[in-house]
């Protein structure tokens, strides 16, 4: 009898994807987006772990985490909370120091980033060993659900405004849904300075500034289904400063 | 080289080419309808930049996709993944 060998393709066993997921107050959402983490990553056979970082939610977020970790084990969902809300931009620095991944995948767990698209991005990753691999809304299949014209218009005409000026080599600069290269992520984040949605901007372009390379995959952003998220006044001025900013500095 | 210094950069290029025409500063005898034709030229411009700005604008606006079918896909799989999630004991 011959060697056995398996019919199975080979993956390479080095690359290990490390899932960040940042809650507040996702109680209704963290179940839903791990299970369809673990349909999505477990079927294309990924070696992958999911990092829940909470920020102490009031509506028992973390609880919901612990009892996901009993389901699926130890191993493939991690728990790194924090006490307090502290924000988007440290949770990452948090979660990126307990990653044990070689690429580092960053998404909203409001649903709103659907994980079917995260093979496509691996995939993407590999064709051009880009060290970035940004979800975009604004290209080929790429597009919304929930939008309203308002803020449709809104958000192509600062899309249009932050291509003119910054030139940033990437057609989503304030989309959140990213797969990076550990080593990028981590010089990336000690550069930015910003918070909010100025601070996945500025990922964007200090990568173009640090020579990185960057990929794009077009993605379906479908608004929150719980909870609401917020584009009023408030965000206008804060993107409108935080481009500005990087206008002037970068 | 900031962003912004390179917008300044290019703009008092063009400004100083176009003083040069408009002004003939550099007294090169240019026929009239240089002159003519460069005076005008930044107003020019400026209105068929917005024009393009607010054509671009406007048609990636009306075509901005609805994904309507990611929609209903996944409220269905939310649906799928709460009885899966029940079945294996988790609480919600
Ligand atoms: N850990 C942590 N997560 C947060 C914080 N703020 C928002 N999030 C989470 O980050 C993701 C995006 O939230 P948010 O910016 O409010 O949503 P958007 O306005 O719909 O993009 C969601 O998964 C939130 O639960 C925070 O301060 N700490």
């Amino acid at each position: 009898m011959a060697s056995r060998k398996t019919t199975q393709p080979k993956r390479d066993t080095e690359d290990k994807y490390s899932i960040l997921l940042p809650t507040y107050n996702e109680r209704e959402n963290l179940p839903l987006i791990v299970w369809l983490l673990v349909k999505y990553l477990g079927e294309s056979g990924f070696n992958y772990e999911i990092i829940v970082i909470d920020d102490g939610s009031p509506d028992g977020t973390l609880e919901v985490a612990e009892q996901l970790q009993k389901i699926y084990g130890g191993d493939k969902i991690l728990l790194r909370p924090r006490e307090k809300k502290l924000g988007l931009g440290t949770a990452y620095i948090h979660g990126m120091k307990h990653a044990t991944g070689n690429f580092i995948i960053i998404m909203d767990a409001d649903l709103s980033h659907h994980p079917k698209f995260i093979p496509e991005f691996i995939q993407k990753q590999k064709e051009g060993n880009y060290d970035v691999v940004s979800g975009t809304r604004y290209r080929g299949d790429g597009g919304v659900y929930g939008w309203d014209l308002r803020r449709k218009l809104i958000s192509r005409g600062a899309n249009f405004l932050t291509q003119v000026l910054l030139r940033p080599g990437a057609s989503d600069l304030t989309g959140s849904f990213r797969l990076y290269k550990k080593s990028a992520l981590e010089s990336l984040v000690e550069r930015c300075v910003s918070k909010g949605y100025v601070f996945q901007m500025e990922m964007i372009v200090r990568a173009r500034q640090l020579n990185f390379t960057i990929g794009e995959v077009p993605i379906s952003f479908v608004d929150r289904v719980y909870g609401e998220s917020k584009l009023g006044g408030n965000e206008i001025v804060s993107f409108a400063k935080g481009l500005l900013m990087l206008f002037a500095t970068t | 080289m900031t962003k912004l210094m390179q917008w300044l950069f290019g703009a008092s290029l063009l400004g100083g080419l176009w003083a040069l025409v408009s002004f003939d500063l550099l007294d090169l005898n240019l026929p009239h309808t240089y002159r003519e034709v460069a005076w005008p030229m930044p107003l020019y411009l400026l209105v068929s930049f917005g024009c393009f700005s607010l054509a671009t604008v406007g048609y990636r606006v009306a075509t901005f996709n609805d994904c309507d079918a990611a929609a209903k896909e996944l409220q269905e799989q939310i649906r799928e993944a709460r009885e899966d999630l029940r079945r294996r004991g988790l609480k919600m």
